[in-house]
């Protein structure tokens, strides 16, 4: 399944990419695109592992971008 | 946004001050010249000293607030106060203009998706009530005043209006909506207030289906997005540790004593530190394909993604499906030849005879007569299966149908060639003319082949279901290299393997189809083109491009957009390459100081923005 979000105060292009490489490289994350322009996050991984997905990705968020909020859309 | 331009204007009148007084008190002590340089120059980058320190204790160390943070203070180390204070106040003006840039380009493209209805006026127990309209319900009736936005899809029950589709078609001829048609959601009504009995929920509403598909386009990335991300992670630390080596090595050599060549390295050094940050090249290829599917969606075309309009530039075959797409799909008289009348007669007397059938064909009939029939004039109607029929009318005794019915008369008729169904006539046992009733071509559909001819399309191909003959009539009268008749859906998709190996390696084979009975061949296309996707889910979830509006020709601008966007995300790249080695070289060398530095970084990609800015305003034609 696929969840998306809103990164508010994304802040520059690079940062964008650095994110979605660090997302990727979690195991139970099948895909994570983060898309600069639009500010979007998209998680695909299993449904059953979600919701942990999502609380270990916010985590990650926090730490490499602090000022950047994930909205649930 | 404010305390960015007050920290950029203050620290500009404070730099300006601190140039300004050391230049006349030329006697100040170099504690006093330091101290005044400093005063401006926190005020200009305060907050970007903050960010580098709170990142180096999270282990980011490669970040541009870093990057930016250690040049400046390098610049300071060496003496080179106006350098650091003038580098780190370009530096924040230009991050200031990248941000309005995506700004702006962000904004335009929701302003363009400003669809989204915000309530819906329910009836309910007979009175209007405001609502959200995700809260309606299929079968309740909602009321839509001039002015406002259709929030749900659905049937109109009551009133008469013109609803405004160009927000999600680009056309700017109004739709007229009247009892019994189907309004669409996101449309607006321009005059009459209509009563609509809902047909979908919100979130399958048409509304919600395009701001879906637009929201989250671009989550699918180009090979140049994925190329200049995965370069830039190389670039910064080469260029760092090609900064270090530059600090250190040469001094080694050239003097390992003289406090001089130390600074003068170092400084040479910071050059390259200022030119490693990797915004400039990052920011510049997404904002240049999402102003391109901005454009795009401007003119009525949904990209799914900026890998598909990446891929449109590189098209060699396009494959069309007929009915639908290159025609109207709809038939329509397309030439009355009377004999021994008028036209306007022959087809009175065609719509009559025919009014009892509510074959496509008699329902044109009556549609091109275009006035009331009068049923008292019809006295009998006889069907004559597969032949046409026999009318009596209160003057006339008349015979409508096939060559087939005209034989079994007696009657003489000539011949037609035609792609389209002859309706032969005969009047009081006279033989009175025919009509042709034909499939039309679309008035686009010649632009649409000449214009993909025009941009590269070596091989333009029209699978179709339909005879042998109508598919030669329409391929020949648009000049197509190759038509393949009389398909099943599944051999659609055996033809399309077959021209898939015609291709060369890196070129795209596009198909546009209607979404109706297409949906596989969609799939097995490199790039899926839908028609008219107002109204037809499939053809929305099951293809790359939608073409909302019916025009074939849409194809050829959207190629166009896309061509203008990679020569636009190939010029940034290769300007901002160049720029950068060359100061890389020149910094180097000594030649280039750390102004040429931050133009490198800043001034780049200012200029790298504003040219992907000019995609989002290209209109494809």
């Amino acid at each position: 399944m696929t969840r998306i979000f809103t990164l508010e105060n994304l802040g520059c292009a690079n940062c964008a990419a650095k994110l979605e490489r660090s997302l990727n490289k979690m195991k139970e994350v099948d895909s994570a695109t983060v898309t600069f322009m639009t500010k979007r996050l998209v998680i695909e991984a299993q449904e059953e592992k979600m919701d942990a997905v999502v609380q270990e990705a916010g985590r990650i968020i926090k730490k490499l971008e602090p000022k950047v909020e994930v909205k649930p859309r | 946004m404010r305390k960015q331009w007050a920290r950029i204007v203050f620290g500009v009148v404070l730099t300006a001050f601190a140039i300004g007084i050391t230049s006349i008190d030329t006697g100040m002590n170099e504690w006093g010249r330091l101290g005044v340089f400093l005063i401006a120059y926190f005020a200009a980058g305060g907050d970007v000293l903050l960010e580098a320190i709170s990142n180096v204790f999270r282990g980011k160390l490669l970040d541009e607030n870093f990057l930016m943070a250690i040049a400046t203070v390098g610049a300071f180390v060496v003496g080179e106060y106006t350098e650091g204070v003038a580098v780190m106040v370009f530096y924040q003006v230009g991050e200031l203009f990248e941000h309005y840039a995506v700004e702006r380009s962000r904004r335009s493209i929701t302003e363009l998706m400003d669809i989204r209805p915000d309530y819906a006026n329910v009836l309910r127990d007979g009175e209007e009530q405001k609502v959200d309209p995700g809260t309606v319900e299929i079968g309740e009736q909602i009321l839509i005043k001039p002015g406002e936005k259709v929030p749900l899809d659905g049937k109109v029950i009551q009133g008469c209006s013109f609803l405004d589709t160009r927000a999600l078609t680009g056309e700017s001829l109004p739709r007229e909506a009247a009892p019994e048609s189907l309004v669409l959601s996101g449309c607006v009504n321009t005059n009459g207030t209509l009563i609509v009995e809902v047909t979908k929920t919100f979130g399958e509403s048409t509304v919600s289906k395009i701001l879906d598909l637009v929201e989250n386009a671009s989550s699918k990335k180009a090979h140049a997005e994925n190329f200049i991300t995965k370069f830039a992670r190389v670039y910064t630390p080469a260029v760092v540790g090609a900064a270090l080596l530059l600090a250190v090595v040469p001094p080694l050599f050239l003097g390992i004593s003289q406090g001089e060549v130390w600074m003068e390295w170092v400084y040479r050094a910071l050059t390259f530190l200022v030119i490693s940050c990797p915004c400039a090249l990052v920011i510049s290829v997404p904002l240049g394909f999402f102003g391109g599917i901005g454009g795009a969606s401007r003119q009525g075309v949904l990209v799914k993604g900026s890998n598909y309009l990446e891929a449109l530039a590189k098209t060699e075959i396009v494959v069309f499906d007929k009915t639908g797409t290159l025609t109207k799909g709809t038939f329509s008289v397309t030439e009355v030849h009377p004999e021994g009348m008028t036209e306007e007669a022959l087809l009175e007397l065609a719509a009559y005879a025919e009014s009892y059938s509510s074959h496509p064909i008699s329902r044109s009939l009556q549609k091109a007569y275009g006035k009331q029939l009068d049923p008292a004039k019809i006295r009998h109607v006889e069907e004559i299966p597969g032949h046409g029929v026999r009318a009596q009318l209160s003057h006339h005794f008349v015979l409508a149908g096939n060559d087939k019915l005209m034989a079994q008369e007696k009657l003489f008729c000539p011949a037609v060639e035609t792609m389209g169904t002859v309706v032969y006539m005969a009047v009081d046992g006279k033989y009175a003319g025919y009509i042709i009733i034909s499939d039309e071509i679309k008035d686009d559909a010649p632009k649409a082949v000449e214009d993909l001819r025009k941009s590269g399309v070596k091989n333009l191909t029209m699978l179709t279901g339909d005879g042998e003959y109508v598919a030669n009539m329409v391929a020949k009268k648009l000049h197509m290299d190759r038509v393949y008749a009389e398909l099943l859906p599944a051999e659609k998709v055996e033809r399309m393997e077959e021209l898939l190996t015609q291709k060369s390696p890196k070129g795209k084979l596009v198909f546009v189809g209607d979404g109706i009975n297409d949906a596989p061949v969609l799939a097995r296309a490199d790039i899926g083109v839908a028609m008219g996707g107002l109204g037809s889910d499939a053809a929305i979830e099951a293809a790359d491009i939608v073409i909302m509006t019916d025009e074939p020709s849409k194809l050829a601008a959207v190629m166009r957009i896309s061509k203008k966007t990679l020569n636009i995300v190939r010029q940034n790249i290769v300007f901002a390459f160049v720029v950068k080695i060359a100061t890389l070289a020149l910094g180097a060398a000594g030649v280039a100081n750390l102004w040429w530095a931050v133009f490198a970084d800043v001034g780049v990609a200012v200029l790298a923005i504003l040219n992907a800015i000019r995609v989002l305003r290209y209109k494809g034609d």
